[in-house]
């Protein structure tokens, strides 16, 4: 573990500050990315479930002083469990409704941790540092490297593939045996998952929490993420996180005009490029020609032209 | 016993009544027709079989056991595989996803698959899923497409695609809501024939269509619906000379 501590030393802690920013925003758009992206389920509030994963591990880290990787895991169920719970009744309602009722139910999540005595109220609660040996950026891009190959494994597997159903047509899913109450609560669960474990990094790198930092700005940070990359594509959110978590370091000078760019950049993707920046490239394909192999499409083709 | 029964089947729309106390059976291993005019409640039954609608009054049952009042997801899971009339496939999704999506019920590895898709056993199920997919998209004549997006077929392979997907299933009974529409006759031709094949595999046939032709050259048995009433069925030849059917397509008048 020295050894890590003395990488840590030798980059420059401002860099290291973008680069933890970095992989932060990654976990916590891939886990929009399931919830809207993957599964079609459109969420303004996902800086709640962030909100409910930083308390819930700044909490378990104050009172019960637990090893950083279990407090993470617990931190991430709990915001999965409320995710379910709250998804149970609200995933029955499509587009704009259940958009407006993420938004409804965000607010109601701060304003109870603004009411907490446990969470100290609207002071924000100062965060010791988590129990571990390794270092917070070796921590926050272990957890960042994890949840992209989660997301990119669940997305090719036959629960994936449920999810991408549901997002394109609910009837002809359900016609195909899918059951897709329990898969929308299912990914809402795992959207929440990703949230709260982000949340709980969010805590411990920056001390300092505060309710009003999950505000429904946090959401549409993390929504513009989203959308700058693609909607549904990995590659694409990993890079939206990137752009975006370094943007305000580099444009220090426009902070307050932030969010009419976010704004903005969301209505220009909207009408120009409404699958992202990297929307619709294939990486897979891109590979395999990169490499000289060929793609899976000829490969199946030629097999079945042969027979 | 019937494979699919509707005892005295209704449904209401406010003050419209779109099937109306209709009793029919489908039997193993036949291939039954649907005809009637534009909007006499053809579709409706469907969704009524398939429990995207509940019955007004009435109950059907498969196998043996009722399924009215049941969810979609657990009727399609008992065995009962369908096309859309207006084509409902995922479109930006590649034609094998689509049918691996019909599948969805003949695999088992879920979240947990998610978390292991490396381990054997996993990918094991993958691939025997893929094979399957594979197989079913050759009924339909269309395994060359595999890894084309859904929506750059040509309007007639994506009809085929619906049914390769429902097949995926690996349906007891297939309903197909105007799987003709918008071919042209050598499509139909194929289409027929493929038809044919697919029942001569055990599964039992279902149909709405149009085309008269067609129909009287594929169906064991046709069925008419008028305004939500029964008011034929019968073998083709038959329905084609029944006068109340010849009414109903041109009106009063038209027979003397
Ligand atoms: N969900 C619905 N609400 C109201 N009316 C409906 C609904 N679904 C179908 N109908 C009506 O029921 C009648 C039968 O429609 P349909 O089953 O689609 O006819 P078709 O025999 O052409 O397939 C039509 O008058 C249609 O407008
Ligand atoms: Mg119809």
């Amino acid at each position: 573990m020295g050894a890590l501590q003395s990488i840590v030393a030798m980059v420059d802690p401002y860099v290291l500050q973008i680069l933890v920013n970095i992989g932060i925003a990654i976990v916590l758009a891939l886990g929009l990315n399931v919830i809207t992206g993957i599964t079609g389920q459109l969420s303004l509030g996902h800086a709640a479930f962030m909100s409910i994963g930083a308390f819930t591990s700044a909490l378990i880290t104050i009172k019960l002083g637990l090893p950083f990787g279990l407090n993470l895991l617990l931190s991430g169920i709990i915001a999965a469990a409320i995710g379910a719970a709250i998804g149970y009744p609200i995933l029955r309602l499509t587009g704009d409704y259940l958009a407006i009722c993420t938004l409804g139910f965000a607010e109601i999540v701060k304003v109870v941790f603004l009411n907490l005595d446990i969470t100290n109220r609207a002071l924000g609660l100062t965060v010791p540092p988590p129990k571990s040996p390794i270092p917070m950026p070796f921590y926050v891009w272990g957890v960042a490297i994890l949840s992209i190959v989660f997301v990119c494994f669940m997305k090719e597997s036959r629960f994936g593939r449920a999810l991408k159903a549901i997002r394109d047509d609910e009837i002809a899913a359900e016609a195909m045996g899918i059951n897709i109450t329990r898969y929308k609560i299912q990914s809402f669960a795992i959207g929440s998952f990703l949230a709260g474990v982000g949340g709980g990094l969010y805590a411990h790198f920056l001390n300092y929490i505060n309710p009003s930092d999950f505000g429904f700005l946090k959401s549409v940070d993390i929504l513009s993420m989203m959308v700058l990359g693609g909607l549904g594509s990995i590659a694409g959110t990993v890079f939206g996180a990137s752009v975006l978590a370094a943007a305000p370091e580099f444009l220090r000078f426009m902070a307050q005009y932030r969010m009419l760019v976010y704004g903005g950049l969301l209505v220009f993707m909207m009408v120009f490029r409404p699958n992202g920046l990297l929307g619709g490239v294939n990486f897979t394909d891109l590979v395999l020609r990169a490499i000289g192999r060929k793609p899976a499409t000829a490969e199946i083709n030629e097999r079945h032209n042969k027979g | 016993m019937s494979l699919l029964k509707l005892d005295n089947v209704t449904i209401r729309f406010g003050g419209l009544v779109a099937v109306d106390s209709v009793n029919l059976t489908v039997e193993k291993g036949e291939i039954l027709s649907l005809i009637g005019p534009n909007g006499a409640g053809k579709s409706t039954m469907f969704n009524l079989i398939t429990g995207i609608y509940t019955p007004t009054e009435g109950t059907i049952s498969f196998n043996g056991k009722q399924i009215s009042g049941n969810k979609t997801h657990t009727i399609a899971a008992a065995g009962i595989g369908r096309t859309f009339q207006n084509i409902r496939l995922f479109a930006e999704q590649s034609v094998l996803d689509n049918v691996l999506i019909g599948a969805h019920t003949r695999g088992t590895w879920d979240l947990t698959g998610s978390l292991m898709k490396l381990a054997p056993w996993v990918r094991k199920e993958e691939g025997e899923l893929t094979e399957w997919a594979i197989e079913c998209l050759k009924q339909v004549d269309l395994a060359h497409r595999a890894y084309e997006m859904a929506v750059n077929l040509p309007y007639g392979e994506q009809r085929r695609l619906e049914i390769a997907r429902a097949l995926a299933l690996k349906p007891d009974l297939i309903l197909l809501d105007e799987p003709a529409a918008g071919m042209n006759p050598q499509e139909k031709q194929v289409l027929l024939e493929m038809v044919k094949k697919i029942r001569a595999t055990g599964v039992t046939v279902f149909l709405v269509e149009h085309d008269m032709k067609f129909v009287m050259g594929l169906s064991d048995r046709i069925a008419v619906l008028d305004y939500g009433v029964k008011i034929a069925e019968g073998k083709p030849e038959d329905i084609r000379t029944n006068p109340q059917v010849i009414e109903a397509y041109l009106g009063k008048g038209a027979v003397h």
